[in-house]
């Protein structure tokens, strides 16, 4: 019953963060304060819906396979935030007109 | 409930492909593809259909994104504009196309309907027969291995073709040996993806391996497992740098493990038809029919993956090594 209780606040917050990671990545003004707000989504919107779910699957399998899956994330997503920030201070460098702009104002 | 997620996956596959068909940017163009990719792949799984899913998730949304990059780094990234000339009769073949598949879907059977030609055909026999004939759990893999194995073959050589042909028209003709080493060097400079990347191919291949070798009782098999190798492989290149994916693998290798996988496929065939059986017949394979079944379902899915994992290899080391035209 408890654990019922705990794993549906995590999955309403989980789906919450994932939301306001969608709604900073459309409002932010420029792309690292974009990608700020999409990390949301990467960090807390996983972890806390996967760990929902893992307290609904309880001890088993599946839940073997959720920490694969949570692992996997977490060494993915950083890593590409990381690809994506340092693409854009690259090109910012290059100062490639053909680019889009990294600040959107 | 499952209906809600088809309709939001099928209205977001719609909004992506006008989105592919809109975009001037290339670049953006192939990012959506393979958003495209990943919603229909959800959608397959959606459907049951979870080894099609996996091909779709593999080959669509990763392979061929880097190969589509790959061209891309060759040419410019923005479309050329094309004169919009209005011109009345294209329209009209597609209205009408569109309108005649729009009827034609009215006298479908529902989706899931038990009533459906579909499952009152063969399907019960392949259901009932798999276990018996081949002690299978994937009936997807019995039927595409053994009971179909025809159009398996058919389709490896189809792959073995486009291979060839990508191999032929792209390839720069250098021998490896007089090969002047590029200066450019992957992402060697760019230490965190290149350790974390690093860290990922072994468990890329193994669970590539996973799927070919547990293929007849979960999804998987020869064509997904040799996807996710090659994508395994084809990572290894990126972060070393070109030159070094191909001295782990020279294209001399490539092209022998191409043609190797398919000659594989086909000897097993032979092979049925020297014991006595027909072609592709694995029940003579072995004193036990259920065992040579089993045997010869093991030796083309293998063969298969060696292919695909070979040519997909191949087309990524072909639109890499050339010269953008500046």
């Amino acid at each position: 019953m408890i654990v019922d209780v705990v794993s549906f606040a995590m999955l309403a917050l989980g789906g919450f963060f994932v939301f306001l990671g969608g709604l900073g990545a459309l409002r932010l003004p420029d792309l690292y304060t974009r990608m700020h707000a999409a990390s949301l989504t990467d960090s807390f919107g996983t972890l806390l819906t996967l760990g929902g779910i893992m307290l609904q699957s309880g001890w088993s399998l599946a839940t073997v396979k959720l920490l694969t899956i949570l692992f996997f994330l977490m060494m993915t997503g950083p890593t590409a935030s990381y690809a994506l920030a340092n693409a854009a201070s690259l090109s910012r460098d290059a100062d490639a007109p053909d680019l889009p702009p990294v600040t959107g104002r | 409930m499952i209906t809600a997620f088809g309709f939001v996956l099928l209205t977001l596959l719609v909004v992506t492909a006008i989105a592919i068909v809109v975009t001037p940017n290339l670049f953006v163009a192939v990012m959506l593809m393979s958003i495209f990719s990943l919603l229909m792949a959800a959608t397959f799984f959606l459907l049951d259909a979870a080894d099609v899913a996996l091909t779709e998730a593999a080959i669509g949304a990763g392979m061929s994104t880097i190969l589509f990059l790959g061209a891309l780094a060759l040419i410019a990234e923005r479309e050329a504009r094309a004169r919009a000339r209005r011109s009345w009769l294209p329209l009209a073949v597609i209205a009408l196309t569109a309108f005649t598949l729009i009827f034609a879907t009215f006298d479908k059977p529902r989706l899931g309907d038990p009533a459906a030609p579909v499952h009152q055909h063969i399907a019960p026999w392949y259901l009932e027969q798999t276990p018996v004939l081949m002690e299978m759990s994937n009936v997807v893999t019995a039927v595409l291995a053994s009971f179909r194995a025809y159009d398996t073959l058919g389709e490896v050589l189809v792959i073995l073709t486009a291979g060839l042909g990508v191999m032929l028209i792209l390839s720069s003709g250098r021998p490896d040996s007089s090969r002047q080493r590029r200066a450019t060097g992957g992402l060697r400079h760019h230490l965190v993806p290149r350790v974390v990347g690093q860290l990922l191919i072994p468990f890329i291949v193994l669970f590539g391996l996973y799927l070919q070798f547990h293929g007849e009782y979960g999804p998987g098999g020869g064509f997904q497992a040799g996807a996710i190798i090659a994508v395994g492989i084809v990572l290894h290149a990126l972060l070393e740098g070109e030159a070094a994916g191909r001295a782990i693998l020279p294209v001399s290798v490539l092209v022998g493990l191409i043609a190797g996988g398919a000659l594989l496929f086909s000897a097993v065939g032979f092979a049925g038809m020297l014991l006595g059986g027909n072609f592709l017949d694995y029940s003579v394979l072995s004193a036990n029919p259920v065992a040579g079944q089993q045997l010869g379902i093991h030796l083309i899915e293998v063969g298969v993956g060696i292919t695909v994992a070979a040519t997909l290899v191949a087309a990524f080391h072909a639109f890499a090594d050339r010269e953008p035209a500046a």
